[in-house]
């Protein structure tokens, strides 16, 4: 089928996902480095990064397991950690709800940081994208991230401590998801949302992992729309 | 670490199951129903409110010595402030690596 459009929505969203590559591939390497040392098998590391796809939680649980945490405490303290993605899950929904069946399955399978913030960002610009163009959008934003987030997982297994290389990449994260996100702070409501959740997360940082983030992105949320309420958009 | 290997995939496994329906929750079981406004409004804020509490944290974590790292702090700033005016990724991306490369070699 050819395409009048100069540039698909699956090559924006495969574009617009390149600058996380760098910081997600070597962290999915050093996934794998760490639990093989851990003491996992292959296998083990790999189906880490093939079922759960949460970077964040997979350390988390790996943090717990080398301290031989209970099981039930290693899952639930990785699944705090991830249910921030049920906000993510909501705010996607007017979005793609009405995407068929199997699509919200899928993009549900790889809704990650990453791949929800790179697509959040495109669909609240103009011109604006149908709910097809919003799906093509998000695949093309995973479309090259998920394989090299198992094959780094991989390869990180396999090779061990020999292949950690000296690059210090840490600093890209953190720089990569405020760029994202400083463009999408339009109007007061977002920026005192934006400021509330950064206070509460750091007073809140004595919490357990995960926990202490959701109350503070809960908190930012209800100043967001409150000030919203109160002045209009 | 002394888990046997069906505790392993176990942990595995039900990590994938519970995230998976983390993930799916709204998107999948509410489909194309709409929301009430008010719930909308504050779905609105998600991403303001959950990155940058995400990454603040980061930015301002202590080392082995309980020093955090200025160099990081003028690059998340410098990123923030470029990004906010240009309205763009990549402003605000290179303001921020630029920042932290040029801070390092002067430092």
């Amino acid at each position: 089928m050819p395409s009048t459009i100069p540039k698909s929505p699956f090559v924006a969203g495969f574009w617009a996902g390149m600058p996380f590559i760098a910081v997600g591939f070597p962290f999915s390497v050093f996934f794998g480095i760490v639990a093989t040392e851990a003491g996992l098998s292959i296998a083990q590391a790999s189906g880490f990064s093939l079922v759960v796809v949460a970077g964040a939680s997979q350390f988390t649980a790996l943090q717990l397991m080398i301290e031989d945490a209970p099981v039930w405490s290693v899952v639930a303290a990785a699944l705090a950690v991830n249910l921030r993605m049920a906000m993510y899950s909501a705010s996607l929904q007017p979005h793609l709800g009405s995407a068929p069946f199997w699509h919200r399955a899928f993009v549900a399978y790889l809704n990650y940081d990453s791949s929800y913030a790179i697509s959040m960002a495109r669909y609240e610009q103009n011109p604006p994208l149908n709910v097809r163009e919003k799906v093509r959008f998000f695949i093309g934003t995973v479309s090259l991230m998920t394989p090299l987030w198992f094959l780094g997982t991989f390869l990180g297994a396999i090779f061990g401590k020999s292949i950690l290389v000296g690059i210090d990449i840490d600093f890209a994260m953190p720089i990569l998801f405020l760029a994202l996100v400083a463009p999408m702070v339009k109007t007061l409501a977002h920026l005192a949302a934006a400021v509330t959740s950064i206070i509460a997360a750091l007073l809140l940082a004595f919490l357990p992992s995960g926990t202490g983030l959701l109350v503070a992105a809960a908190l930012a949320m209800i100043v967001g729309a409150e000030i919203e309420r109160r002045r209009g958009r | 670490m002394s888990y046997s290997e069906t505790q392993i995939w176990a942990i595995i496994v039900i990590m994938g199951i519970c995230t998976y329906m983390i993930r799916f929750s709204f998107l999948g079981l509410i489909g194309k129903r709409d929301l009430p406004e008010w719930i909308l409004r504050h779905l609105r804020y998600t991403p303001v409110a959950v990155l940058p509490g995400l990454v603040a944290p980061l930015v301002l974590a202590t080392d082995a010595n309980g020093q955090m790292d200025p160099t990081l702090i003028a690059a998340a700033v410098a990123t923030s402030l470029i990004g906010w005016w240009r309205k763009g990724l990549f402003p605000g991306a290179m303001a921020g690596i630029a920042t932290f490369f040029a801070l390092n070699a002067l430092l």
